[in-house]
Protein backbone atom coordinates (compact mmCIF):
# COMPACT_ATOMS: atom_id res chain seq x y z
CA UNK A 1 0.00 0.00 0.00
CA UNK A 2 2.84 2.38 0.83
CA UNK A 3 4.49 1.98 -2.55
CA UNK A 4 1.16 2.55 -4.26
CA UNK A 5 0.70 5.74 -2.26
CA UNK A 6 4.08 7.17 -3.20
CA UNK A 7 3.76 6.16 -6.84
CA UNK A 8 0.46 7.97 -7.19
CA UNK A 9 1.34 10.83 -4.86
CA UNK A 10 0.84 13.46 -7.54
CA UNK A 11 -2.28 11.84 -8.92
CA UNK A 12 -3.71 11.70 -5.39
CA UNK A 13 -4.44 15.42 -5.41
CA UNK A 14 -5.39 15.88 -9.05
CA UNK A 15 -9.05 15.33 -8.31
CA UNK A 16 -11.57 12.65 -8.99
CA UNK A 17 -10.92 10.72 -5.82
CA UNK A 18 -10.68 11.12 -2.09
CA UNK A 19 -6.99 11.82 -1.32
CA UNK A 20 -7.21 10.53 2.23
CA UNK A 21 -9.47 7.66 1.24
CA UNK A 22 -11.79 8.29 4.17
CA UNK A 23 -15.17 9.78 4.44
CA UNK A 24 -15.50 13.44 5.52
CA UNK A 25 -17.06 12.68 8.90
CA UNK A 26 -14.36 10.22 9.82
CA UNK A 27 -11.60 12.65 8.89
CA UNK A 28 -13.20 15.35 11.02
CA UNK A 29 -13.57 12.88 13.88
CA UNK A 30 -9.82 12.30 13.68
CA UNK A 31 -9.13 16.02 13.86
CA UNK A 32 -11.57 16.46 16.71
CA UNK A 33 -9.85 13.65 18.60
CA UNK A 34 -6.47 15.25 17.93
CA UNK A 35 -7.70 18.51 19.47
CA UNK A 36 -9.20 16.59 22.38
CA UNK A 37 -5.83 14.91 22.86
CA UNK A 38 -4.34 18.37 23.30
CA UNK A 39 -6.96 19.24 25.90
CA UNK A 40 -6.20 16.14 27.91
CA UNK A 41 -2.50 16.63 27.28
CA UNK A 42 -2.70 20.16 28.66
CA UNK A 43 -4.37 18.87 31.82
CA UNK A 44 -1.83 16.11 32.29
CA UNK A 45 1.13 18.41 31.64
CA UNK A 46 -0.26 20.91 34.16
CA UNK A 47 -0.45 18.03 36.61
CA UNK A 48 3.11 16.94 35.80
CA UNK A 49 4.47 20.47 36.09
CA UNK A 50 2.81 20.97 39.46
CA UNK A 51 4.11 17.62 40.66
CA UNK A 52 7.65 18.50 39.57
CA UNK A 53 7.32 21.87 41.32
CA UNK A 54 6.19 20.37 44.64
CA UNK A 55 8.44 18.95 47.35
CA UNK A 56 6.24 16.03 48.41
CA UNK A 57 3.37 14.10 46.90
CA UNK A 58 0.90 11.53 48.31
CA UNK A 59 1.55 7.88 47.60
CA UNK A 60 -1.14 6.60 45.20
CA UNK A 61 -0.78 3.08 46.58
CA UNK A 62 -1.87 4.45 49.93
CA UNK A 63 -4.63 6.74 48.67
CA UNK A 64 -6.27 4.36 46.22
CA UNK A 65 -6.19 1.12 48.17
CA UNK A 66 -9.82 0.15 48.66
CA UNK A 67 -12.07 -2.30 46.89
CA UNK A 68 -15.86 -2.38 47.34
CA UNK A 69 -16.79 -4.99 49.95
CA UNK A 70 -13.18 -5.91 50.67
CA UNK A 71 -12.01 -2.94 52.72
CA UNK A 72 -8.69 -1.14 52.48
CA UNK A 73 -5.12 -2.31 51.99
CA UNK A 74 -5.54 -3.44 48.38
CA UNK A 75 -3.53 -1.05 46.24
CA UNK A 76 -4.02 -1.05 42.45
CA UNK A 77 -6.69 -3.75 42.55
CA UNK A 78 -9.78 -1.64 41.89
CA UNK A 79 -8.12 0.47 39.21
CA UNK A 80 -6.94 -2.72 37.46
CA UNK A 81 -10.56 -3.81 37.28
CA UNK A 82 -11.54 -0.43 35.81
CA UNK A 83 -8.72 -0.61 33.27
CA UNK A 84 -9.71 -4.08 32.10
CA UNK A 85 -13.38 -3.11 31.86
CA UNK A 86 -12.42 -0.27 29.53
CA UNK A 87 -10.08 -2.42 27.41
CA UNK A 88 -12.73 -5.12 27.01
CA UNK A 89 -15.40 -2.58 26.06
CA UNK A 90 -12.98 -1.23 23.47
CA UNK A 91 -12.62 -4.74 22.06
CA UNK A 92 -16.38 -5.23 21.83
CA UNK A 93 -16.57 -1.89 20.00
CA UNK A 94 -14.01 -3.09 17.42
CA UNK A 95 -16.07 -6.23 16.99
CA UNK A 96 -19.20 -4.09 16.44
CA UNK A 97 -17.39 -2.08 13.75
CA UNK A 98 -16.17 -5.34 12.23
CA UNK A 99 -19.72 -6.73 12.13
CA UNK A 100 -20.80 -3.47 10.52
CA UNK A 101 -18.48 -4.16 7.57
CA UNK A 102 -20.31 -7.44 7.05
CA UNK A 103 -23.68 -5.60 7.29
CA UNK A 104 -24.58 -7.94 10.13
CA UNK A 105 -27.21 -5.96 12.02
CA UNK A 106 -27.79 -8.46 14.83
CA UNK A 107 -24.09 -8.81 15.70
CA UNK A 108 -23.57 -5.03 15.57
CA UNK A 109 -26.42 -4.58 18.04
CA UNK A 110 -25.09 -7.34 20.30
CA UNK A 111 -21.59 -5.86 20.52
CA UNK A 112 -22.92 -2.33 20.91
CA UNK A 113 -24.98 -3.48 23.90
CA UNK A 114 -21.87 -5.11 25.40
CA UNK A 115 -19.89 -1.90 24.81
CA UNK A 116 -22.57 0.20 26.48
CA UNK A 117 -22.62 -2.20 29.45
CA UNK A 118 -18.83 -1.91 29.71
CA UNK A 119 -19.08 1.88 29.69
CA UNK A 120 -21.76 1.84 32.37
CA UNK A 121 -19.70 -0.57 34.46
CA UNK A 122 -16.72 1.78 34.24
CA UNK A 123 -18.85 4.77 35.22
CA UNK A 124 -20.25 2.82 38.18
CA UNK A 125 -16.72 1.99 39.31
CA UNK A 126 -15.76 5.63 39.07
CA UNK A 127 -18.88 6.71 40.95
CA UNK A 128 -17.98 4.28 43.72
CA UNK A 129 -14.40 5.47 43.86
CA UNK A 130 -15.37 9.14 44.00
CA UNK A 131 -17.96 8.45 46.70
CA UNK A 132 -15.40 6.51 48.69
CA UNK A 133 -12.75 9.25 48.40
CA UNK A 134 -15.35 11.86 49.29
CA UNK A 135 -16.28 9.90 52.41
CA UNK A 136 -12.60 9.98 53.36
CA UNK A 137 -12.67 13.76 53.14
CA UNK A 138 -11.15 14.20 49.69
CA UNK A 139 -12.74 16.64 47.25
CA UNK A 140 -11.84 19.72 45.24
CA UNK A 141 -10.10 21.98 47.72
CA UNK A 142 -9.85 19.31 50.43
CA UNK A 143 -7.01 16.82 50.77
CA UNK A 144 -6.96 14.54 53.82
CA UNK A 145 -3.93 12.58 52.59
CA UNK A 146 -0.36 13.18 53.66
CA UNK A 147 2.65 13.13 51.38
CA UNK A 148 4.49 9.83 51.04
CA UNK A 149 7.20 11.15 53.42
CA UNK A 150 4.68 12.11 56.11
CA UNK A 151 4.69 15.86 55.46
CA UNK A 152 1.56 17.92 54.87
CA UNK A 153 0.22 17.78 51.32
CA UNK A 154 -1.43 20.50 49.27
CA UNK A 155 -4.86 20.36 47.64
CA UNK A 156 -3.19 20.17 44.22
CA UNK A 157 -3.31 16.40 44.49
CA UNK A 158 -7.08 16.11 44.89
CA UNK A 159 -7.83 19.04 42.58
CA UNK A 160 -5.94 17.45 39.70
CA UNK A 161 -7.26 13.98 40.44
CA UNK A 162 -10.93 14.98 40.46
CA UNK A 163 -10.60 17.38 37.54
CA UNK A 164 -8.80 14.98 35.23
CA UNK A 165 -10.62 11.75 36.11
CA UNK A 166 -13.84 13.78 36.09
CA UNK A 167 -13.13 15.12 32.61
CA UNK A 168 -12.33 11.60 31.47
CA UNK A 169 -15.48 10.25 33.13
CA UNK A 170 -17.48 12.92 31.31
CA UNK A 171 -16.00 11.63 28.05
CA UNK A 172 -16.98 8.08 28.99
CA UNK A 173 -20.48 9.31 29.76
CA UNK A 174 -20.84 11.08 26.42
CA UNK A 175 -19.37 7.99 24.72
CA UNK A 176 -22.05 5.83 26.33
CA UNK A 177 -24.73 8.29 25.14
CA UNK A 178 -23.33 8.21 21.60
CA UNK A 179 -23.24 4.42 21.66
CA UNK A 180 -26.86 4.27 22.86
CA UNK A 181 -27.87 6.49 19.93
CA UNK A 182 -25.90 4.19 17.60
CA UNK A 183 -27.71 1.19 19.07
CA UNK A 184 -31.13 2.78 18.54
CA UNK A 185 -30.22 3.71 14.95
CA UNK A 186 -28.94 0.18 14.32
CA UNK A 187 -32.06 -1.45 15.72
CA UNK A 188 -34.30 0.87 13.69
CA UNK A 189 -32.44 -0.18 10.55
CA UNK A 190 -31.15 3.30 9.71
CA UNK A 191 -27.71 2.04 8.68
CA UNK A 192 -29.15 -0.91 6.80
CA UNK A 193 -31.19 1.49 4.71
CA UNK A 194 -28.15 3.74 4.18
CA UNK A 195 -26.20 0.72 2.99
CA UNK A 196 -23.22 1.18 5.31
CA UNK A 197 -22.32 1.25 8.99
CA UNK A 198 -19.71 4.05 8.76
CA UNK A 199 -21.43 5.91 11.59
CA UNK A 200 -20.51 3.08 13.96
CA UNK A 201 -16.88 3.54 12.93
CA UNK A 202 -16.95 7.20 13.93
CA UNK A 203 -18.56 6.39 17.27
CA UNK A 204 -15.95 3.63 17.61
CA UNK A 205 -13.10 6.10 17.07
CA UNK A 206 -14.45 8.25 19.88
CA UNK A 207 -14.86 5.24 22.16
CA UNK A 208 -11.31 4.01 21.53
CA UNK A 209 -10.04 7.49 22.23
CA UNK A 210 -11.72 7.37 25.65
CA UNK A 211 -9.90 4.09 26.29
CA UNK A 212 -6.66 5.64 25.04
CA UNK A 213 -6.96 8.60 27.41
CA UNK A 214 -7.57 6.22 30.30
CA UNK A 215 -4.25 4.51 29.50
CA UNK A 216 -2.54 7.84 30.18
CA UNK A 217 -4.67 8.90 33.14
CA UNK A 218 -4.26 5.48 34.75
CA UNK A 219 -0.50 5.60 34.36
CA UNK A 220 -0.09 9.18 35.54
CA UNK A 221 -2.33 8.98 38.62
CA UNK A 222 -2.18 5.42 39.84
CA UNK A 223 1.13 3.97 38.71
CA UNK A 224 3.79 6.66 38.80
CA UNK B 1 -22.19 11.59 -1.08
CA UNK B 2 -23.23 8.25 -2.51
CA UNK B 3 -20.37 8.42 -4.97
CA UNK B 4 -17.87 9.14 -2.21
CA UNK B 5 -19.00 6.21 -0.09
CA UNK B 6 -18.86 3.87 -3.09
CA UNK B 7 -15.35 4.97 -4.04
CA UNK B 8 -14.21 4.32 -0.47
CA UNK B 9 -15.41 0.77 -0.49
CA UNK B 10 -12.07 -0.97 -0.81
CA UNK B 11 -10.92 0.78 2.37
CA UNK B 12 -12.61 -1.78 4.59
CA UNK B 13 -10.79 -4.78 3.25
CA UNK B 14 -7.36 -3.54 4.25
CA UNK B 15 -6.06 -5.08 7.47
CA UNK B 16 -8.28 -5.98 10.39
CA UNK B 17 -9.91 -9.34 10.79
CA UNK B 18 -11.00 -11.06 13.97
CA UNK B 19 -7.63 -12.71 14.41
CA UNK B 20 -5.86 -9.36 14.50
CA UNK B 21 -8.39 -8.02 17.00
CA UNK B 22 -7.78 -10.96 19.32
CA UNK B 23 -4.03 -10.63 18.97
CA UNK B 24 -4.12 -6.93 19.87
CA UNK B 25 -6.46 -7.63 22.80
CA UNK B 26 -3.96 -10.15 24.11
CA UNK B 27 -1.05 -7.73 23.67
CA UNK B 28 -2.93 -4.95 25.48
CA UNK B 29 -3.86 -7.27 28.36
CA UNK B 30 -0.30 -8.53 28.75
CA UNK B 31 1.11 -4.99 28.66
CA UNK B 32 -1.41 -3.93 31.32
CA UNK B 33 -0.50 -6.89 33.50
CA UNK B 34 3.20 -6.08 33.18
CA UNK B 35 2.45 -2.44 34.11
CA UNK B 36 0.51 -3.58 37.15
CA UNK B 37 3.30 -5.98 38.12
CA UNK B 38 5.79 -3.12 37.94
CA UNK B 39 3.36 -0.96 39.93
CA UNK B 40 3.19 -3.59 42.66
CA UNK B 41 6.97 -3.96 42.65
CA UNK B 42 7.29 -0.24 43.46
CA UNK B 43 5.19 -0.45 46.63
CA UNK B 44 7.34 0.36 49.62
CA UNK B 45 10.39 0.98 47.43
CA UNK B 46 12.58 3.89 48.47
CA UNK B 47 12.94 6.79 46.01
CA UNK B 48 16.02 6.28 43.92
CA UNK B 49 17.42 5.37 40.57
CA UNK B 50 15.65 1.99 40.38
CA UNK B 51 12.24 3.53 41.06
CA UNK B 52 12.80 6.17 38.40
CA UNK B 53 13.89 3.45 36.00
CA UNK B 54 10.71 1.43 36.64
CA UNK B 55 8.61 4.55 36.14
CA UNK B 56 10.38 5.11 32.82
CA UNK B 57 9.64 1.54 31.76
CA UNK B 58 5.97 2.03 32.68
CA UNK B 59 5.86 5.16 30.49
CA UNK B 60 7.32 3.24 27.56
CA UNK B 61 4.75 0.46 28.03
CA UNK B 62 2.05 3.14 28.15
CA UNK B 63 3.19 4.47 24.77
CA UNK B 64 3.22 0.90 23.39
CA UNK B 65 -0.39 0.47 24.51
CA UNK B 66 -1.31 3.79 22.91
CA UNK B 67 0.33 2.61 19.67
CA UNK B 68 -1.70 -0.60 19.59
CA UNK B 69 -5.00 1.14 20.40
CA UNK B 70 -4.51 3.90 17.82
CA UNK B 71 -2.86 1.72 15.19
CA UNK B 72 -5.16 -1.29 15.27
CA UNK B 73 -8.38 -0.52 17.16
CA UNK B 74 -8.66 2.93 15.61
CA UNK B 75 -7.32 1.50 12.36
CA UNK B 76 -4.84 4.32 11.80
CA UNK B 77 -2.12 1.91 10.70
CA UNK B 78 -4.22 1.00 7.68
CA UNK B 79 -5.06 4.56 6.63
CA UNK B 80 -3.39 6.59 3.88
CA UNK B 81 0.04 7.87 4.92
CA UNK B 82 -0.83 11.54 4.38
CA UNK B 83 -3.81 11.24 6.71
CA UNK B 84 -1.69 9.53 9.36
CA UNK B 85 0.84 12.36 9.14
CA UNK B 86 -1.76 15.12 9.55
CA UNK B 87 -2.86 13.47 12.79
CA UNK B 88 0.47 12.31 14.20
CA UNK B 89 2.86 15.15 13.31
CA UNK B 90 1.05 17.87 15.35
CA UNK B 91 1.16 15.55 18.36
CA UNK B 92 4.95 15.82 18.37
CA UNK B 93 4.39 19.20 20.03
CA UNK B 94 3.95 17.11 23.14
CA UNK B 95 7.65 16.31 23.15
CA UNK B 96 8.39 19.99 23.64
CA UNK B 97 5.50 20.40 26.09
CA UNK B 98 6.71 17.59 28.30
CA UNK B 99 10.39 18.51 28.24
CA UNK B 100 9.98 22.24 28.82
CA UNK B 101 7.07 22.23 31.25
CA UNK B 102 8.48 19.53 33.50
CA UNK B 103 11.88 21.24 33.46
CA UNK B 104 10.18 24.52 34.31
CA UNK B 105 8.30 22.92 37.20
CA UNK B 106 11.50 21.41 38.50
CA UNK B 107 13.38 24.72 38.21
CA UNK B 108 10.56 26.50 40.08
CA UNK B 109 10.84 23.96 42.88
CA UNK B 110 14.60 24.42 43.16
CA UNK B 111 14.38 28.22 43.11
CA UNK B 112 11.63 28.25 45.71
CA UNK B 113 13.54 25.91 48.00
CA UNK B 114 16.68 28.05 47.67
CA UNK B 115 15.15 31.48 48.10
CA UNK B 116 12.09 30.83 50.26
CA UNK B 117 13.45 29.11 53.35
CA UNK B 118 10.09 29.25 55.06
CA UNK B 119 8.51 27.30 52.22
CA UNK B 120 11.23 24.68 52.44
CA UNK B 121 11.04 24.34 56.23
CA UNK B 122 7.24 24.12 56.11
CA UNK B 123 7.38 21.38 53.50
CA UNK B 124 9.88 19.42 55.61
CA UNK B 125 7.65 19.51 58.69
CA UNK B 126 6.25 16.06 59.33
CA UNK B 127 2.63 15.91 60.39
CA UNK B 128 2.41 14.22 63.80
CA UNK B 129 -0.92 12.51 63.65
CA UNK B 130 -2.65 11.27 60.54
CA UNK B 131 -6.08 12.82 59.95
CA UNK B 132 -9.13 10.81 60.92
CA UNK B 133 -10.74 8.06 59.01
CA UNK B 134 -8.27 6.50 56.61
CA UNK B 135 -7.02 2.90 56.48
CA UNK B 136 -3.98 2.09 58.54
CA UNK B 137 -1.91 0.27 55.96
CA UNK B 138 0.96 1.81 54.06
Amino acid sequence: MTSATTASATKLWSGGKSPFNVEYGKLMMWYFLMSDAFTFGAFLIAYGTTRFATNGWPNPNYVFNSFPGMGAGLPLLFVSLMTFILIISSVTMVLAVHAGHDMDKKTVAKYLILTILGGLAFLSCQAWEWTHLHSEGAWWGRNPFLNADGTASTTNFTNFFFTITGFHGFHVFSGVCINIIMLIMTLRGTFERKGHYLMIEKAGLYWHFVDLVWVFVFTCFYLI
Amino acid sequence: MEHTIASLEHEHHVGGGKKEIMKVTLILSVLTLVELGLGYSMIGMADGLLKHFIKGVICILMLAKAFYIVGYFMHLKHEVRNLVMTVIVPLFLFVWFIVSFLADGNSYKILKNNYDRHHKDASMQKVEKKPEGHGEKE
